[in-house]
């Protein structure tokens, strides 16, 4: 009976999605108040009615109803509590609820923090967010019905995917969705300025702080996905340039490119049309995505449904939405104004090529997702693209953008003097290109490629600390005084920028300095690397909730002082008959001792892969710190200004146009 | 207007592309082997280790080479398949034991059935190299002339065998 209960709350929440993606639209159009004022209360409806019938779904999980198709294809009695729960979104089915779940969370979201917004613009903005929903609950109460039965039941379930029992898989999903659908807002504020026809200042700063917000989940939701991959597939790698993978990726690049762009837009008037694409693409990228795991056009480890019927709807609804907007934007974006002049050297010029370069590398990411597909359609043959082309492509474009990450902080807006910049970071110039000398000289290893990473790390490094303190010497204030006297969104933007930096350092170090080694270990054999001897103590079973694990000890010593003992383990998930790997790692400041078993040998040996990974920490640490940076900007002194009054929307667009 | 149109123009080649991709099989990888003959080699016989095995012997007849190993799970779903198909006597399978151990792989034959005619063991897996073994299990329908003239990547599915193996099979042993 509650799989058909939530199934009825899917239906209802179709038509309220219906009449909001409709009323609240054509009321901005016509002036009607009532009609706009409909969307705050059925943004609401909306997401009690998904989130019932998502609890609906999790209650089926719970409680072990194998009498529902999904849940028995993903879920086992002999599964956890918490990963029955997470097996909820472990399928594409629930994957869709989830991506409905969090759609109508972001749309309650817009509609209760804007009061401040015109009545108009509102209505259009959640209008266009129940539209796309309209469209992602037609797709899953027609081709994709999570609560589908199974008659008759089955005895028990086929369990989850075994790569998808582990603590990531709570997490790393629902972040990454909250990013890919968090750009539906900012999508939703442009598709509603452009129907609108004000494109101002004003609409810059009010789609900033969820354009932020969206891009804070999706870097935490990225890092979490490489985290939980350096751990759980035992390659020791941490980014694969999965298909998969690039399809988180691509939004990322172009949602960090918007809310460069949104700064420049909110500051001074420029760049609106841009901007406007730009919101635009990050959201059709989120779709994209989307369609690429979920339609099987591409194969790939994430891939789980293949379905063509469900491709073509999907691509039906990209064209719809994508396509659509795309003519809205050529038929409107001519009549928006240029906004404020600027000279060739200053901040909007920096960052407009900043932009350029993500944007640029957001589409050779996707080229390189697609060219396989569109060789394969052209009949010209079979291809994979691997990490070799991303790798080439990616590294000349993002090393200038990186460069500009010094510079266009310290550039003053409308123009800025060229000598008198090159003066200021002569310094962190100079350390910089030192410090990428000498520190892989000394470090015993010197490639361009370490000297490149190392200089634009300690480039950033640098111009920072310059940037810093250009702005905190110049004031009587005691430090703390100082401090506070530079607003949080600086800050942010310092730290997220910094982030960059240590996540560039990381990168380039264990790219440069990692070693590995494969060995045949019996007990109590010593294996040695990077200084280190890691002995074998043999191999334990035991039996897990759902899985027979074979548990192996390897100690670590130094010098014959012990290190670390490392843990990794075997696992056969038995439901599914499937083989995993759970990789025993030491993490550290320095480096991660890294070990995992691979296949049991003759005469009680196994071969043992070793791995050393010094500084891999500071990839994923430097991820949260470009996260804390969005952060500090969103609890920025602007933001929290409530009920602001429609008319200075007005007076702020004329002053970035003087 | 114009200029603003070239982003839609650009969407809409990635959609032409993306529809046609609908219609294709990623997973349909075209082994460079097939339509070459069947790299030789020479491997002891997994229920007597001292009697060898060569490709060479089943020269003049159709026979399916199937590469599998106990330890590999989608083996499990098509070794009843198999199991079947040998019951028919229809087309003579000869089995590799790929990076596997003999007393595992002679349990699983003795749990699940006995579907080939026999097995070769390929304990370190260089075999498996010569024929570009991406994973277990891999099928593939050699003709009478030791030709390789299909690959399955990936379990034998009743599809798979109905649709295609079979058909294949026939019209090799016609000619």
């Amino acid at each position: 009976m509650i799989p058909e209960i939530g199934h009825f709350s899917l239906i209802l929440a179709l038509l309220v999605s219906l009449i909001l993606g409709s009323f609240p639209i054509i009321g901005a159009a016509r002036g009607n108040a009532v009609w706009m004022g409909l969307a705050k209360p059925l943004a609401s409806v909306q997401f009690i009615l998904i989130a019932f019938a998502f609890l609906c779904l999790v209650y089926a999980f719970a409680f072990m109803d194998y009498s529902v198709l999904y849940v028995a294809n993903n879920s086992n009695s002999k599964l956890p509590l918490q990963f029955r729960i997470a097996a909820v979104w472990g399928g594409h089915e629930g994957s869709l609820l989830l991506w409905s779940l969090i759609l109508s969370i972001w749309t309650v979201a817009v509609s209760l923090f804007s009061k401040h917004l015109p009545d108009d613009m509102r209505a259009r903005i959640l209008g266009v967010m129940g539209l796309i929903s309209v469209g992602f609950l037609l797709f899953m109460l027609m081709a994709s019905n999570p609560f589908e039965r199974l008659i008759p039941a089955a005895l028990d379930g086929r369990d989850l995917n075994p790569l998808l029992q582990d603590p990531g898989m709570i997490f790393h999903p629902p972040m990454l969705y909250m990013g890919y659908v968090g750009f539906s807002v900012a999508f939703a504020f442009s598709i509603a300025a452009l129907l609108g026809g004000q494109l101002d200042a004003a609409w810059a700063r009010w789609s900033r702080p969820w354009t932020i917000l969206a891009w804070i989940f999706l870097t935490v939701g990225i890092m979490a996905g490489s985290n939980w991959a350096y751990y759980e597939l035992g390659w020791g790698g941490w980014w694969f340039w999965d298909a998969v993978e690039n399809a988180s990726f691509m939004p990322w690049l172009v949602g960090t490119a918007l809310i460069h762009s949104l700064a420049v837009t909110e500051k001074r008037g420029s760049f609106k049309a841009w901007t406007v694409l730009l919101a635009i693409c990050a959201f059709s990228l989120s779709l994209l995505g989307t369609f690429l795991v979920r339609s099987g056009v591409l194969t790939s480890v994430h891939a789980f449904a293949t379905d063509p019927r469900r491709g073509i709807f999907i691509l039906a609804f990209l064209v719809i939405v994508i396509g659509g907007s795309l003519l809205l934007f050529a038929w409107r974006a001519s009549t928006v104004g240029r906004g404020g002049k600027f000279d060739v050297v200053s901040r909007e010029s920096f960052l407009l090529a900043n932009n350029v370069l993500l944007a640029v590398a957001a589409m050779s990411v996707l080229l390189g997702t697609l060219y396989p597909l569109f060789l394969d359609a052209l009949n010209l043959g079979k291809i994979s693209v691997g990490p070799p082309y991303f790798d080439a492509v990616f590294a000349p474009l993002m090393a200038p953008a990186i460069f500009l990450m010094g510079v266009g902080p310290i550039a003053r807006w409308k123009d800025a003097s060229l000598p008198g910049m090159a003066m200021r970071l002569r310094w962190a110039f100079g350390i910089s290109l030192a410090t990428a000398v000498i520190l892989p000289l000394m470090l015993g290893n010197f490639t361009p490629m370490i000297g490149l990473g190392l200089f634009l790390a300690f480039w950033v490094f640098a111009s920072s600390a310059e940037l810093v303190y250009q702005r905190l010497a110049k004031s009587d204030l005691p430090l703390m005084g100082r401090i506070k006297a530079n607003s949080r969104s600086w800050w942010g933007m310092v730290i997220a920028h910094l982030g960059i930096a240590v996540f560039v350092l990381g990168l380039t170090i264990v790219k440069g300095f990692e070693s590995e080694i494969a060995v045949k270990m019996l007990p109590g054999d010593v294996a040695h690397l990077a200084g280190y001897d890691f002995t074998f103590d043999g191999v334990v079973d035991h039996k897990g909730p759902n899985y027979e694990a074979s548990h192996g000890q390897i100690h670590v010593t130094k010098n014959g002082v012990l290190r670390t003992i490392l843990e990794p383990e075997k696992r056969l998930y038995t439901v599914t008959n499937m083989p995993m790997t759970e990789a025993g790692i030491s993490p550290h400041l320095i480096h991660d001792l890294y070990a995992s078993l691979g296949e049991p040998l003759e005469g009680g040996a196994w071969s043992v892969r070793i791995y050393h990974k010094p500084m891999v920490e500071w990839v994923w640490f430097g991820c949260l710190m470009m996260a804390f940076g969005g952060f500090l900007a969103l609890t920025d002194k602007r933001y929290r200004l409530k009920r602001r009054a429609p008319s200075k929307a007005a007076n702020s667009s004329k002053a970035a146009k003087i | 207007m114009k200029r603003g149109l070239i982003p839609f123009a650009i969407f809409l080649v990635v959609v032409g592309f993306l529809f046609k991709g609908l219609f294709l099989d990623p997973r349909e990888v075209p082994s460079p082997l097939v339509g070459k003959p069947t790299p030789q080699f020479s491997l002891p016989r997994l229920d007597n280790p001292a009697t060898i095995f060569s490709p060479k012997e089943m020269l003049g007849k159709v026979w399916l080479f199937n590469v599998w190993a106990s330890w590999c799970g989608a083996c499990r779903d098509e070794h009843p398949i198999l199991v079947e198909l040998a019951k028919t006597g229809f087309v003579p399978v000869i089995g590799m034991d790929y990076k596997d151990t003999r007393p595992e792989a002679q349990q699983w034959l003795d749990q699940g059935g006995n579907p080939y005619n026999l097995v070769a063991v390929d304990a370190d897996g260089r075999v498996g190299i010569e024929y570009g073994v991406y994973g277990v299990p891999e099928t593939y329908v050699i003709d009478k002339a030791g030709m390789i003239a299909y690959k399955q990547i990936g379990p034998v599915t009743y599809d798979a065998l109905r649709d295609k193996i079979i058909p294949l099979v026939k019209r090799l042993q016609a000619q």
